[in-house]
């Protein structure tokens, strides 16, 4: 067993709004290892990117309320650190990703501003001192003439640039763990590539951990070792990427697989979708979320809430009909 | 950046002379005649032409036109009909007085305005929000003469502390000459004040929301340098159009509060100047405001380009 970097546990995240209260995140449960990638999956407004945000206890204060759970990062638990302590550790120990590079940079202060600032909230060094580990950590992540770049506004940098610069500011602490909220949605297909290449790199030169938040399939295939699908703030399958992609249990992971389009697919047939819409998170009670848009769907699933169960080793599900004793056939779309 | 600056005052050759036409229709547009107001109803019929014809008054409108436009490319701005003195020199004697209530009445309203705003945004939906922005309210709809008349009521009539008129010297101390700017000022200053914590808590309300803020977070930044340093940053150019706009109408003299005060400034002197029809000070006055808004507007402008890097005048630049 690898050592484990951050757990989390029974996390809720609720936002009270006056129409009623958002269970953005509703009991997710997940471990990541040192080193190892997690993807989390799941439609707009699944909860994702709240869950990643509660791990660093962005959530913006006063309507949404970490209620329940503990993330524990190498043993201490994040939500129950003082301000100082958790401070110490954001930008340092954790770094976070954003999914728009263009509106992730503060516009109206240069770059190396910027990166200096990060360090020196960190490290007790001279001014000097840390714009050569910015200028470094520039170099690092590919950008060239970086010493001229470090004097650069944000809008004088492309995207791609842009984005990595901000992986490049994550570098500057003692990086153990990177939150990537759909870091390459905002960008084109062939940036996307390069600034994917650039984490995996990244991790491979730090043994940092991954947690990647993305809608992406083909992003969770290519980076992930494992994998939580979120729908209504819940984990419906949490497993293995490769057990995921050979046995996918959950109705709701089979319409996403079935949903991602093939380049081989016949361009006069219609895209697959799932049918319908995420449902309102205020209206969650004790029945499956994923009833209104499931095919398969029974009585059950409209009066009970199923519990995440391990199947498999390591392959947990939750849907009344994927049990260790039952099985659901798949009907092919 | 000296070229931008040097663009911009020569657009004001243009916009003082648009300005000084207009001013020059509309005042000989006012009812009633300069002579014949100075020597009152009373005043016999050659006594009031023999002043017309000392005053000019008496040529056609083009010509006078023509030689109040030679006038002031010399530099006359000619003599006020009531003073007897240069419009230039009287208005270099009132608009310091102007000028000092008005960067006391600013300075107030921007210590106490923009840092009432941001604690506002910061700590939005709280109390110390819904009060701030009830008091802000009031002061914005507060008749400015209303709560002048209270301060005097308040402070000189009953409590005795603070003179309730006219300007102090400093040659009779400090002080007479501090506690006869107090009260003007902090009347002067409520608007302002008012409008700045509200502008300020509105634009910073929509920065915090932006998602640098949060990556800002992220990376473990204080809060003290997220709020005041670099989202401060960000909400300025809503708030220094806001002080340009104040500052200008400050500096042209504040009419209610000057009259209230008896304070010397700009304000009354235009107003007397109106009353008594007396064409050549209307004229200069206006002039000069219209001097200081552009000069401000200049000042706003300039100020853009340090506060935010993506702005650039000279139509390069912009996202690369």
């Amino acid at each position: 067993m690898k050592e484990k970097l951050l757990d989390v546990k029974d996390l809720k995240t609720y936002f009270y709004l006056s129409s009623g209260i958002v269970k953005a995140v509703d009991g997710v449960s997940f471990t990541l290892e040192k080193g190892q990638t997690m993807g989390i999956v799941g439609e707009s407004g699944s909860g994702k990117s709240v869950t990643a945000s509660s791990i660093t206890r962005l959530i913006s204060k006063p309507i949404g309320k970490i209620v329940n759970g503990e993330v524990l990062f190498e043993g201490k638990d994040i939500l129950k650190m003082s301000n100082k302590e958790l401070l110490s550790i954001r930008g340092k120990d954790i770094s976070m990703i954003f999914q728009d590079p263009m509106t992730s940079l503060d516009p109206v202060y240069r770059i190396g501003e910027q990166m200096i600032e990060v360090i020196l909230t960190h490290q007790k060094i001279s001014k000097q001192e840390a714009k050569r580990i910015a200028i470094d950590a520039l170099i690092n992540v590919g950008i060239s003439d970086a010493e001229d770049r470090f004097n650069s506004y944000p809008h004088e940098f492309s995207g791609g640039m842009r984005q990595r610069v901000m992986i490049a500011m994550s570098l500057v602490g003692d990086l153990k763990l990177i939150i990537a909220d759909e870091p390459t949605t905002a960008l084109d297909v062939t940036v996307q590539a390069k600034v994917l290449e650039l984490l995996k790199d990244v991790q491979k030169k730090t043994n940092t951990s991954i947690l990647m938040i993305t809608h992406n399939l083909g992003v969770v295939w290519d980076m992930c070792d494992t994998v939580m699908v979120m729908y209504a703030g819940k984990t419906v399958e949490y497993a293995k990427v490769k057990e995921l992609y050979k046995n996918p249990l959950h109705p709701y992971t089979w319409g996403l697989l079935d949903s991602m389009p093939k380049l081989s697919q016949d361009s006069n047939k219609p895209l697959i979708t799932i049918e319908g819409s995420p449902p309102d998170l205020r209206l969650t009670g004790n029945f499956c979320n994923f009833h209104y848009r499931c095919p398969y769907v029974q009585d059950i699933c409209r009066t009970k809430m199923p519990e995440l169960i391990e199947v498999d080793e390591g392959h947990f599900v939750s849907c009344h009909f994927q049990t260790r004793e039952n099985t659901l056939e798949r009907k092919e779309v | 950046m000296l070229k931008t600056i040097f663009k911009r005052l020569l657009q004001l050759i243009p916009i003082l002379f648009l300005v000084s036409t207009i001013i020059f229709v509309i005042t000989r547009m006012i009812p009633g005649d300069p002579a014949a107001t100075m020597l009152g109803p009373q005043a016999p019929v050659d006594a009031v032409e023999q002043l017309r014809e000392e005053l000019g008054l008496n040529k056609s409108i083009g010509e006078q036109y023509l030689i109040y436009l030679k006038d002031i490319i010399k530099g006359d701005f000619g003599r006020s009909y009531q003073y007897g003195q240069s419009v230039t020199s009287l208005l270099f004697e009132r608009f310091p007085n102007t000028l000092l209530l008005s960067i006391v009445s600013l300075f107030l309203a921007l210590i106490i305005g923009i840092p009432i705003g941001i604690i506002s945004a910061t700590k939005h939906y709280s109390i110390f929000d819904y009060v701030s922005m009830i008091i802000a309210l009031i002061g914005v709809s507060m008749p400015i003469f209303w709560l002048g008349l209270m301060l005097v009521l308040i402070f000189s009539v009953n409590l005795q502390w603070l003179p309730s008129i006219g300007m102090g010297s400093l040659q009779n101390g400090l002080w007479d000459f501090i506690s006869h700017l107090i009260l003007p000022s902090v009347a002067l200053a409520t608007i302002p004040a008012a409008t700045f914590a509200r502008v300020t808590r509105s634009s910073m309300l929509d920065v915090v929301k932006e998602d640098y803020i949060k990556s800002l977070r992220s990376k473990g930044i204080k809060e003290k340098s997220v709020i005041w340093k670099h989202a401060l940053k960000n909400a300025l150019p809503p708030i220094v159009t806001v002080i340009g706009l104040q500052t200008s109408s400050l500096l042209s003299g504040a009419i209610l509060t000057e009259t209230i005060f008896s304070w010397p400034g700009l304000g009354r002197l235009i107003v007397d100047a109106i009353q008594n029809r007396d064409y050549m000070l209307i004229q200069g006055a206006v002039l000069l405001i219209a001097f200081i808004f552009v000069f401000i507007n200049l000042i706003v402008d300039i100020t853009y380009l340090y506060i935010n890097p993506k702005i650039n005048y000279d139509g390069k630049g912009g996202d690369k």
